[in-house]
């Protein structure tokens, strides 16, 4: 069985974008840490609930955009590849 | 919708294909995209409400013109909050850019592609952004004190490093809205072309075709649509008066 060089670089494209979304481990851990300690802030000073929420989204949106990095990679790995022009 | 789900449908969901409007005869003269117009479609919306709502404005609002002071006083107090008060005048673009981009993220519930799952719209807003940032720093602080306050902070070694920084700073916002919008409409995408095969043929339970998609499109349409609107604008808001004070 032969395999055309254009079929190898779809095939490892798809194992590259499965890679890329490795970066999901980041946010996950990030945003944990974020409401772990939102939830701790609001133990401590519940009257403060509004401004330690709006922190608290603003500080785990950050966290995710490695992530949405990540996600893009893959999208583009997969629907727009720019590799399989190059043969 | 069609079962059959190859890569090539899932690109149109990545590119926004152009629609040739052949305006000029035969000459490929004019091309249109769907993000267009669902812009065009939302600032068409947005004009009319804003004009329903603030007709016969009196002194003690009653009806409709309470509904846009509400949104007007709660966008003005978030600027100053998060700004400062010397910076208020900000107020009326951040709420514009604030209303947009939730309508915009929200289009997705319509069923048609919201203008946001297009890079060019990102790309546009954060490069808006970007030349906020730096136009209203050099005219609160001068040319040089620009130049110094953010390239050679904290010492002058770091002057490529903090060139990079700025350069990703309208990246990052703009990957961020498209990654998020465009994220969530393919994987509905995805569930409802699973949904179809699956549903329809090996498991004929009705009740799952509405009770999966919607707590999905509440995540992926609502929340995060409108958590990504807010960050877009808080983060605009706060590298704006960050590169103003200090």
């Amino acid at each position: 069985m032969e395999i055309t060089g254009k079929a190898l670089i779809l095939a490892c494209s798809a194992i590259g974008a499965g890679t890329a979304m490795i970066a999901g481990i980041g946010p996950g851990i990030g945003q944990g840490f974020a409401a772990g300690k939102g939830a701790e802030a609001v133990g401590k000073q519940p009257e403060a609930q509004g401004d330690i929420i709006k922190t608290m989204l603003l500080g785990a949106a950050v966290a995710e955009t490695t992530g949405i990095y990540g996600l893009v990679v893959a999208l583009i790995l997969l629907f727009a590849n720019p590799l399989v022009n190059m043969l | 919708m069609n079962t059959e789900f190859g890569s090539k449908k899932i690109f149109e969901f990545f590119f926004d294909k152009p629609i040739h409007l052949p305006i000029l005869g035969d000459q490929p003269s004019f091309y249109i995209t769907e993000t267009v117009i669902n812009t065009w479609i939302i600032m068409i919306l947005l004009v009319v409400v804003s004009i329903i709502l603030t007709r016969n404005m009196k002194l003690v609002p009653e009806g409709k013109q309470n509904v846009a002071e509400i949104l007007v006083g709660l966008l003005t107090n978030l600027t100053g909050s998060s700004m400062g008060k010397d910076k208020l005048g900000f107020a009326p673009y951040m709420g514009t850019l604030m209303i947009f981009l939730v309508c915009s993220n929200l289009w997705g519930l319509t069923g048609m592609r919201p203008p946001t799952a297009d890079l060019n719209t990102t790309f546009a807003l954060s490069i808006l952004t970007f030349f906020m940032i730096h136009g209203f720093a050099i005219k609160r602080k001068g040319v040089f004190g620009w130049i110094k306050g953010t390239f050679f902070e904290p010492v002058a070694v770091m002057a490529p490093l903090n060139l990079i920084s700025e350069i990703a700073t309208p990246v990052s916002l703009a990957f961020r809205l498209f990654g998020n919008i465009v994220g969530g409409m393919i994987i509905m995408a995805l569930i409802y072309n699973a949904l179809g095969s699956i549903l329809g043929s090996v498991l004929p339970i009705p009740i799952f075709m509405l009770a999966i998609p919607v707590p999905l499109h509440g995540y992926f349409d609502i929340f995060a649509g409108v958590l990504q609107a807010f960050i877009f604008t808080m983060l605009t808001m706060v590298f704006v008066s960050m590169a103003m004070d200090d």
